[in-house]
């Protein structure tokens, strides 16, 4: 996973609340068997709409996507997360997210960053009238800052230290294996298991 | 003070726990299907590691499977190579897998259940946020995201953070025609899709003990909808005799340690909820969804909503936008709603008492010429069920579709999919725009709504024929 310390670039405004995965990418999609090539698949059923933000050429470079409330609701598809990446987006901004889509963004170094919705609001009218504003997201102070304004945000440091080390989860798990061992040694013994087929 | 039982399962399953970091939990069972794993398998293979607990993984074939001709190849080559890959995987990482054909294939939640793999007290996790399923058995069970699955592959455990815990007090007794599912989309539109964000929800009272353990299943199975990565039900009487029967039940010393356990997993009395929600049974009428999001429900009796009636900005926005995309008018009576298909399945509504309680309404009657009904149940073995009870036939005879085992148009990922501008009752669990095909229009409702709608061809209850 790479690195995440501070990312400026300019944003696309999405003025729309309970985007659920499936609009972020529909389950037609879902077929590859890589974690690449879902760009085409990012909102693309609006995307049919020439007037979706995604298609007017001033956001055509975002990096930064800011969202209404509830982002990311429904299937636990981590596909959601890949498609903004392999479009290009690096964070998200919005004042509610889902927890499972919050989830896999984290694993997979997508920030997405949780402010107020008047915020929301400022940043969204900020970037219709001005779309070259460059909005800078910096993990290390805990801030979004665009022209004078800066506004402090909150992550959890554990997750913070991660994303700022680009550490895989699966990496930090193994340094704690042997507890697992450990444990699996005091399990009850009537607990399940699939093998052998009864 | 007493824990709550989602604290007292949590804390059974730390590893290592650490302040300012999360909790390592162990999973106890991890079930697989073939769209969330194949970059999860690839994630070992680079790194060389193996499937820690072969053992305590499970894997079927049901997202984008298709329902008709199933032991023809699969037709849809990209299809056919998520499956493909699937099978290979299981096969090179040893782990045990239900095939199309197979009479164990079927949704991956209604055949943890029917194998008695899903126990109380168990950690239970699945790339699929339906997960919440397996909840009804008092166990903690939640979807996860394809880097998760590949963790879980790895070392059988995740590091989680705590969430807080939400009890939905449901006391009294439903009206005849009102089902677990009513009360759950009761719940969805009363905190709405992001209520639980955050929250384990345990359901609770009067209402909820009554239920049957596939009813139970359905409720848990939506607290996704509401936010909710999780939601559970204390087990009972009722649960330990449905494990009982199951093929991979615990036998002898085993049930009565079980037992043992399993009666110790209540919350206690003394036991404090982050946050409480209550709702009256009695007062619970059948339910329908009228927008593209599943908090968007109301009582069928009632009609369209007008969103200039909405205080809230968002919730303002979401309607119009909503009532757009479903072709609806503000006051236009739910009752009204003329409806092209009918969907009675998925891992919400599609086990043997789903099937059967909408062959009660449709036994010896004919379905709206107007519609199409489509009935796929939840499993193989529900299929072969049905058949013994003779179910398949009353399908037939009304004048549905009776298909094989999957997903199919709850997702739409397989070839069962609504065409653009069509009308759909469906028994699932997301009303999302596209969800069930591009362009498809969702109403949810319980099997009895989607049995009387089907032979009605507009949105109805039992009640109204």
């Amino acid at each position: 996973m790479e690195k995440f310390i501070k990312h400026s670039g300019s944003a696309l405004p999405l003025r729309r609340s309970n985007v659920d995965t499936d609009q972020i990418i529909p389950a037609v999609y879902l077929k590859r068997i890589t974690k690449s090539g879902f760009e085409d698949g990012l909102f693309a059923a609006w995307r049919n709409d020439p007037a979706f933000e995604l298609n007017q050429p001033q956001y055509k470079n975002a990096t930064v996507l800011v969202v209404g409330p509830d982002f990311g609701t429904g299937s636990s598809r981590e596909h959601a997360v890949w498609a903004l990446q392999n479009y290009g987006f690096k964070v998200v901004l919005s004042s509610r997210f889902a927890d499972i889509f919050r989830g896999n963004s984290q694993k997979m170094g997508l920030l997405t960053v949780i402010l107020p919705q008047d915020e929301i609001e400022k940043i969204w009218k900020k970037i219709e009238s001005a779309p070259d504003t460059k909005i800078t997201v910096d993990l290390e102070a805990k801030t979004v800052t665009y022209d004078t304004v800066s506004i402090p945000f909150a992550i959890d440091d554990y997750t913070r230290w991660r994303l700022m080390q680009g550490l895989d989860d699966i990496g930090l798990t193994f340094t704690k294996i042997d507890e697992v061992a450990k444990f699996e040694e005091k399990r009850m013994s009537f607990k399940p298991k699939t093998l052998p087929i009864r | 003070m007493g824990k709550t039982l989602a604290e007292k399962i949590w804390t059974e399953h730390i590893v290592s726990s650490k302040a300012g970091e999360p909790d390592l939990l162990y999973i106890d069972l991890h079930l697989i299907h073939e769209v969330t794993s194949p970059q999860a398998f690839d994630g070992l293979r680079l790194a060389n590691r193996k499937v820690r607990r072969p053992e305590l993984t499970i894997a079927t074939e049901d997202h984008n499977v298709p329902t008709l001709n199933i032991d023809k190849p699969i037709a849809d080559p990209v299809s056919k190579l998520q499956v493909d890959t699937l099978r290979k995987n299981c096969a090179e990482f040893g782990v045990r897998i239900h095939s199309l054909g197979d009479i164990e294939q079927g949704i991956v939640h209604v055949v943890g259940p029917q194998l008695g793999i899903t126990q109380p007290g168990m950690t239970i996790v699945c790339g699929d946020s339906h997960t919440s399923t397996h909840g009804a058995f008092g166990a903690l069970a939640f979807g996860i995201g394809t880097s998760e699955v590949e963790h879980v592959l790895a070392t059988q455990t995740l590091p989680l953070l705590r969430p807080k815990t939400m009890a939905i007090n449901v006391e009294g007794t439903l009206k005849p025609g009102v089902t677990s599912k009513d009360i759950i989309l009761a719940v969805i539109a009363k905190i709405g899709t992001g209520g639980g964000q955050g929250y384990i929800l345990e359901y609770r009272g009067s209402a909820i003990r009554a239920l049957s353990m596939e009813a139970r299943m359905t409720i848990c199975n939506m607290s996704i909808e509401a936010g909710a990565r999780a939601g559970l039900i204390a087990p009972d009487q009722t649960t330990f005799d449905y494990v009982k029967t199951k093929p991979h039940a615990p036998v002898g010393a085993d049930w009565d340690a079980a037992l043992t356990y399993w009666n110790t997993l209540s919350t206690d009395i003394d036991a404090k909820f982050d946050k409480e929600i209550n709702l009256n049974a009695d007062e619970l009428a059948p339910f329908v969804t009228w927008g593209t999001n599943p908090g968007q429900g109301l009582p069928l009796s009632g009609s369209v909503p007008n969103p200039a009636d909405l205080s809230n900005t968002e919730d303002r926005g979401a309607a119009e936008r909503a009532l757009e995309y479903m072709d609806l008018k503000p006051g236009t009576p739910l009752k009204s709603i003329k409806v092209d298909t009918v969907f009675l399945g998925s891992c919400t509504n599609g086990r043997i008492e789903d099937l059967r309680s909408a062959a009660d309404i449709l036994k010896g009657k004919k379905i709206a010429s107007s519609l199409r009904l489509l009935v796929v149940p939840g499993s193989a073995r529900v299929r072969l069920q049905a058949e013994t009870e003779g179910l398949d036939k009353v399908f037939l005879d009304a004048g549905a579709e009776w298909r094989s085992a999957g997903c199919s148009m709850c997702l739409g990922m397989n070839p069962d999919q609504l065409k653009p501008g069509e009308r759909a009752a469906s028994t699932s669990n997301r009303n999302f725009e596209g969800r069930q095909g591009k362009g498809g229009r969702t109403h949810l409702v319980s099997p009895l709504v989607a049995a009387a709608t089907a032979l009605k061809g507009t949105l109805a209850s039992p009640a109204d024929l």
